[in-house]
C-alpha cells in the first residue's frame, strides 16, 4: 500500500501543474488554431490566412520581423560574450559589474522601448550631444517615417541593449562548467586571449550559445511592444500586428492567423539550431 | 628584467580590462540615467533643445503629474497583485513539481521536463487571443485573476525547472536523517529542505515578480477597464505627450533595478539551471 502511494507520489506531485499547463496552454494553442483556421459555421477555411496575407501590412511585417531577428541577435551575442568573457575573467570588483550588465535583464521591451525614444526622439538627448558637439545644428528626425533606415537602427539599438543581459547570463553560466584547466593549458601553450577565446573557449561554449540563439530567436519573432514604442505602425512586425488585429480591429481569426505563423517560424528556428549545433555539440565531447 | 615586463604586461592588461568593462556599464547605464533625467526634470524642460545633460532642471513635476493622474495608482495596483498572485500561485504549483523533478526517479520525467521547456516556445499571442475569448465566455474576462493565471501558466515551466535545480542542491541525506529521526515526509520538507532552498526560492519568486510586472501583450488582451500598468502604457502609448510616457517608462524600471539588486548572487543560477 505505502509502495503503491511512494510511486504514485511524484505523479501528484505534479498534477496540479500539468492540469494548469493543460488548461491554459494546451487548450488555448488548439483554440488558436480553430480561430485561424474555421470558418464562422465550423468549416475548414484559409479564409484568415487570405485576408492576413492580403493586408497591406503583411509583406513588411515579415520583412521588418526577419530583418530585426538578422540584425539584432548577432548585435547581442557579440556584446553579451565580451561581457562573459571580462566577468569570468574576475577581476577585482566585477560581481559590481555582474550587476550593472545585469539590469537590462528585469526591463521589458516597452520600457526599453520608451526609454530609447528619450534618446532618439526630436528633442532627444542623441541630437542634443550631436548638436553640442558641433555636428548638427538642427535635430535630426530619427523617428520618422522619412528616415525608415534611422528608424530601424533605433530599434535595433533600442532591443540589443535590452536583451543583451539574458545572453550573458546564459553565456556565463555556460562559462563557468568550463573546467579551469582549459583555460590554464591553453596559457601554458602561450595562447593570447584572442586566440583561446577564438579556438578554446567558443568550441566549449557551444551548447550555451545555441540556448541563447534560441532563446532570442523566440522572444525576437515577438517583439513589438519597443517597436511599438518608437515606430508606432510605421515599422510593422508580425506579433505587432497580431496584437492590431485583436485590439484594433477586433478580428481574433486573422489575429490568432498571426500567431500560428509566430509560431512556426518559432518552432523551424529552433529546430534548425538544433539540427546546425547539434553535431558540433557532439564534437566538443561535453554536455 | 624579465619580471619587470611581465608586470608591464600585465598592468597593461588590467587596463585593458577596466576599459572594456567601463565601456560596457555605460552603455548600459547611459540610457538608464537619462530616462531618469527626462523623468525628473519639469514638463516644459522635456521640449527644451538642445537638453543638458546634468540634472539642472531638476524637478518631481513629471513624476508627480504621472502618479497623480486618475486611475493611474490603480493600474499600479494591479500590477503588483498581479505579480504577487503569479509568485503564490507559481510557487505553490511548480515548487512540489519542482521537488518531484529533482527527488524521484519515475516514468515519463524526460519527456515532462523537455515538455516543460517546449511551453516556453509558444508565442504569448498564440495563448492570449484564445484565453480572452474563453475568459469572456466564463466572466473572468477583465479582471486580475484572469491576467494573474495567464502569467502563472507562462512562469510555472520556468518555476518547475529552477525550483527542481534548487532541490538538487539540498543534500538528499539530510532529509533521511530528519525522517530517521521521527519527521514524516511533509514535515522533513518543511523543516529541513525549505529552509535550504528558501534563498533559492525568493530569488525565483522575484524573477517571476519581474516577468509579470512586466508582461504586456497577454495583460492588454485581457483586460479592458483593470489594465495593469505596462497594458495602461501600451494602449495610451502613441497618443500620449512624451513627459507621460518618460515618467512612465522611468516608474516601470525602477522594480528592475532593486529585484536584480537583490537577486544577483542568483542570476547565474537561474538562468543556468534553464539552460541544463
Amino acid at each position: 500500500m505505502r509502495r503503491k502511494s511512494e510511486v504514485l507520489l511524484p505523479y501528484s506531485l505534479l498534477s496540479p501543474t500539468l492540469l494548469l499547463v493543460f488548461l491554459l496552454i494546451v487548450i488555448p494553442i488548439i483554440q488558436a488554431f480553430l480561430l485561424a483556421f474555421q470558418a464562422a459555421d465550423g468549416s475548414f477555411t484559409l479564409a484568415h490566412f487570405q485576408k492576413m496575407v492580403n493586408d497591406t501590412n503583411f509583406a513588411d511585417a515579415m520583412k521588418f520581423t526577419f530583418l530585426l531577428l538578422i540584425c539584432i541577435v548577432p548585435v547581442q551575442v557579440v556584446l553579451a560574450l565580451v561581457m562573459a568573457l571580462l566577468i569570468h575573467s574576475r577581476f577585482k570588483g566585477h560581481t559590481f559589474f555582474l550587476y550593472i550588465y545585469a539590469i537590462p535583464l528585469a526591463i521589458s521591451d516597452l520600457a526599453g522601448g520608451i526609454v530609447w525614444t528619450a534618446v532618439f526622439t526630436e528633442r532627444g538627448y542623441l541630437n542634443s550631444i550631436l548638436y553640442s558637439l558641433g555636428i548638427l545644428d538642427k535635430p535630426f528626425l530619427f523617428l520618422s517615417y522619412q528616415n525608415l533606415g534611422a528608424m530601424f537602427g533605433a530599434i535595433v539599438v533600442a532591443e540589443s541593449w535590452r536583451a543583451t543581459a539574458i545572453v550573458m547570463t546564459i553565456l556565463l553560466a555556460g562559462l563557468q562548467v568550463i573546467p579551469r584547466d582549459y583555460f590554464e593549458a591553453a596559457d601554458v601553450f602561450g595562447a593570447n586571449t584572442l586566440k583561446r577565446t577564438l579556438y578554446v573557449v567558443l568550441p566549449l561554449l557551444r551548447p550555451s550559445l545555441q540556448n541563447a540563439l534560441i532563446i532570442r530567436t523566440i522572444f525576437a519573432f515577438q517583439t513589438f511592444s519597443a517597436v511599438w514604442a518608437l515606430a508606432g505602425l510605421i515599422i510593422p512586425t508580425l506579433a505587432g500586428e497580431s496584437y492590431r488585429w485583436y485590439v484594433t480591429i477586433r478580428n481574433p481569426n486573422v489575429s490568432s492567423a498571426y500567431a500560428v505563423i509566430i509560431m512556426v517560424f518559432t518552432l523551424a528556428a529552433t529546430f534548425m539550431y538544433f539540427r546546425l549545433l547539434r553535431t558540433s555539440e557532439a564534437e566538443a565531447g561535453y554536455d | 628584467m624579465m619580471h619587470k615586463t611581465i608586470s608591464r604586461r600585465y598592468i597593461l592588461n588590467r587596463i585593458l580590462l577596466y576599459s572594456a568593462a567601463i565601456v560596457m556599464a555605460l552603455w548600459t547605464l547611459a540610457p538608464i540615467y537619462l530616462i531618469a533625467l527626462a523623468a525628473f526634470s519639469s514638463k516644459d524642460a522635456i521640449y527644451l533643445y538642445p537638453k543638458p545633460l546634468l540634472p539642472v532642471n531638476f524637478s518631481t513635476e513629471t513624476m508627480t503629474y504621472f502618479i497623480n493622474i486618475k486611475g493611474m495608482m490603480d493600474n499600479v495596483k494591479n500590477s503588483i497583485l498581479v505579480a504577487l498572485l503569479t509568485i503564490v500561485f507559481s510557487l505553490i504549483l511548480g515548487a512540489p513539481g519542482g521537488y518531484a523533478l529533482a527527488r524521484f526517479r519515475f516514468r515519463g520525467k524526460q519527456a515532462l521536463t523537455l515538455g516543460f521547456l517546449i511551453t516556453k516556445m509558444f508565442p504569448v499571442a498564440i495563448l492570449a487571443v484564445p484565453l480572452a475569448v474563453t475568459f469572456i465566455r466564463m466572466d473572468l474576462y477583465d479582471t486580475i485573476w484572469a491576467v494573474a493565471l495567464v502569467h502563472t501558466a507562462m512562469a510555472l515551466p520556468f518555476v518547475i525547472i529552477v525550483t527542481s535545480g534548487i532541490f538538487v542542491g539540498v543534500p538528499r541525506e539530510l532529509e533521511e536523517a530528519a525522517q530517521t529521526l521521527g519527521c514524516n515526509r511533509i514535515q522533513a520538507f518543511i523543516k529541513v529542505v525549505m529552509p535550504l532552498a528558501l534563498p533559492g526560492l525568493a530569488a525565483a519568486a522575484i524573477y517571476t515578480f519581474v516577468t509579470s510586472w512586466n508582461e504586456v501583450f497577454a495583460a492588454t488582451i485581457l483586460t479592458l477597464r483593470n489594465r495593469t500598468l505596462p497594458a495602461q502604457l501600451m494602449t495610451n502609448l502613441t497618443e500620449s505627450p512624451l513627459y507621460f510616457r518618460y515618467a512612465g517608462g522611468f516608474f516601470m524600471i525602477i522594480p528592475a533595478l532593486i529585484f536584480i539588486f537583490i537577486i544577483r548572487r542568483y542570476l547565474l543560477n537561474l538562468w543556468g539551471s534553464i539552460v541544463k
